[in-house]
């Protein structure tokens, strides 16, 4: 069982967040040339479609926007609860020598981010990868580093960060959780 | 969902949402089919050992290449050239796969109940059945539904007409079982000599004339007649049933413009189906075998993938 035990961004902070993280992926890419956003099943997929619509709205111009599921690439899949789902890849378009922005709602071990950097490399051969996150909770088990943060939020590992997304779950929010025994 | 199936073995222990979830993940493969690499690491360091009593083309190869595509290692051990065709009893290969670490076994054999018995023999690897006498495919019956839904949706309230030999079929009894399962109207045509006795037992009805049980057909399933069962006067001659049996252009035309045909393959061109409908637009033929490699490989995740506890 999981028990809410503080929120940590509402729907309004989230919205400014992206909208600050859109400016700094425009910033340091000089525009939107050549630029592919990946979002990473599930909740990664939304972040990704909201960057793109604020990106376009800065921009004028939209960017290719695809799906990434890294369920088969996975090394930490275990089977207590429920059975795995894999859920489609879709990019519609050749990654071959594209910027990748590969985004995920939170950002914790690293684990995630090295299957989904296997799985990428297994469509082709992009120019290069960023990662966005909203949400960075430190305790990294691997060398992998996010170049746009939406905010670091340091945990313990008995805590999860729950990320809620209006097309999931109803509202948006981030909200930490404590694990309860029972 | 929680899986609970350890094996496969028949579909008849499986719910509906069961299938449906196989159906869901088998959609995910077949997207993976259609990339430059179609490997992933799912299944690395899983041992898997194809055990083939009898002779298979596209069970094997497309449990081979779905356990290639997942990562995994493949043993294929067939009867002629290993210790099977020195004597060896099931029970004692059982145990030397076990030895050797084998974590999941795939067996088709001609007994009834091979599959089932390795099953109760094997501590730890998942029995996949490839086939077992007359009994039971269930692979194939997962491969079918996948193809049919994939093509029509839902198949609810769907008619599906099966012609042929029913009566030796392994493919026909777990396809009545999981097209029924998946709300399905199975319906049963050809020689009644090559009926099973209890046809209603099965879920399905039996009309005699092909003709008459097309109508309104969302899908025509053709079996394969094996040449010898005219040997056994079990039909006058093999041209005489496709006159009456075959599927050629008016039975389709009969059924509609709409409806699809399907073949377990290998396919008898010129008995149960004439040429230009196996080749002919509603033909789902090659589907299958397409699907056959995606259904396996959703099957061989959800059974071996992650780690158990």
């Amino acid at each position: 069982m999981l028990k809410d035990k503080a929120r940590v961004m509402t729907a309004q902070d989230i919205e400014r967040i992206l909208k600050r993280m859109s400016h700094e992926i425009l910033e340091r890419n000089r525009g939107l040339e050549n630029m592919i956003i990946v979002g990473i099943q599930r909740r990664g997929v939304y972040l990704a479609n909201r960057l793109g619509d604020i990106l376009a709205h800065f921009e004028s111009t939209r960017v290719p926007s695809g799906v990434l599921d890294i369920t088969l690439y996975r090394d930490d899949l275990t089977l207590l609860h429920d059975q795995p789902v894999v859920h489609s890849t879709s990019i519609p378009e050749d990654v071959n020598s594209r910027k990748i922005l590969l985004v995920d709602d939170v950002l914790y071990t690293g684990r995630t981010v090295r299957a989904a950097l296997d799985a990428l490399m297994d469509l082709g051969r992009p120019e290069s990868v960023q990662l966005a996150v909203l949400v960075d909770r430190g305790h990294r088990e691997l060398p992998i580093h996010p170049d746009y943060i939406g905010k670091t939020i340091p945990t313990s590992k008995s805590e999860v960060i729950e990320v809620r997304l209006n097309e999931l779950d109803g509202k948006d929010e981030v909200v930490i959780c404590e694990r309860e025994e029972g | 969902m929680e899986w609970k199936q350890r094996h496969v073995l028949d579909l008849d222990t499986w719910k509906r949402e069961e299938l449906h979830y196989i159906l869901e993940q088998t959609s995910s493969m077949d997207e993976l089919l259609d990339r430059p690499i179609k490997k992933v690491p799912a299944l690395r360091g899983k041992l898997v050992v194809n055990l083939f009593f009898e002779p298979s083309t596209r069970t094997r190869v497309s449990f081979e290449l779905a356990e290639k595509f997942l990562s995994a290692d493949v043993v294929n051990w067939s009867a002629s050239g290993s210790s099977i065709g020195k004597g060896e009893t099931l029970r004692d290969t059982a145990w030397t796969l076990e030895a050797m670490g084998a974590d999941a076994v795939v067996i088709r054999h001609g007994a009834v109940g091979a599959a089932d018995y390795l099953a109760r023999k094997l501590k730890k690897s998942v029995v996949f059945n490839g086939g077992d006498g007359a009994h039971s495919h269930p692979t194939q019956a997962l491969l079918d539904l996948y193809t049919a839904w994939k093509k029509i949706g839902s198949l609810e309230r769907k008619k599906i007409v099966m012609i042929g030999d029913v009566l030796h079929s392994r493919v026909a009894r777990s396809d009545i079982i999981g097209f029924s399962k998946m709300g399905s109207r199975v319906v049963l045509s050809g020689p009644p000599t090559l009926m099973p006795r209890s046809v209603d037992a099965l879920g399905a009805t039996y009309d005699p004339d092909p003709r008459s049980a097309v109508k309104g057909a969302d899908i025509i399933y053709l079996l394969r007649i094996q040449r010898e069962r005219q040997d056994e006067g079990m039909f006058p001659s093999l041209d005489e049933y496709h006159q009456i049996f075959g599927a050629n252009e008016s039975l389709l035309k009969l059924a509609g413009a709409d409806t699809i045909v399907m073949h377990p393959g290998p396919v008898n061109r010129g008995v149960e189906i004439a040429s230009n409908v196996a080749d002919g637009s509603q033909s789902m033929i090659l589907g299958q075998v397409r699907s056959g490699v995606a259904l396996r490989m959703a099957l061989l995740f959800v059974c071996l993938g992650g780690v158990r506890q």
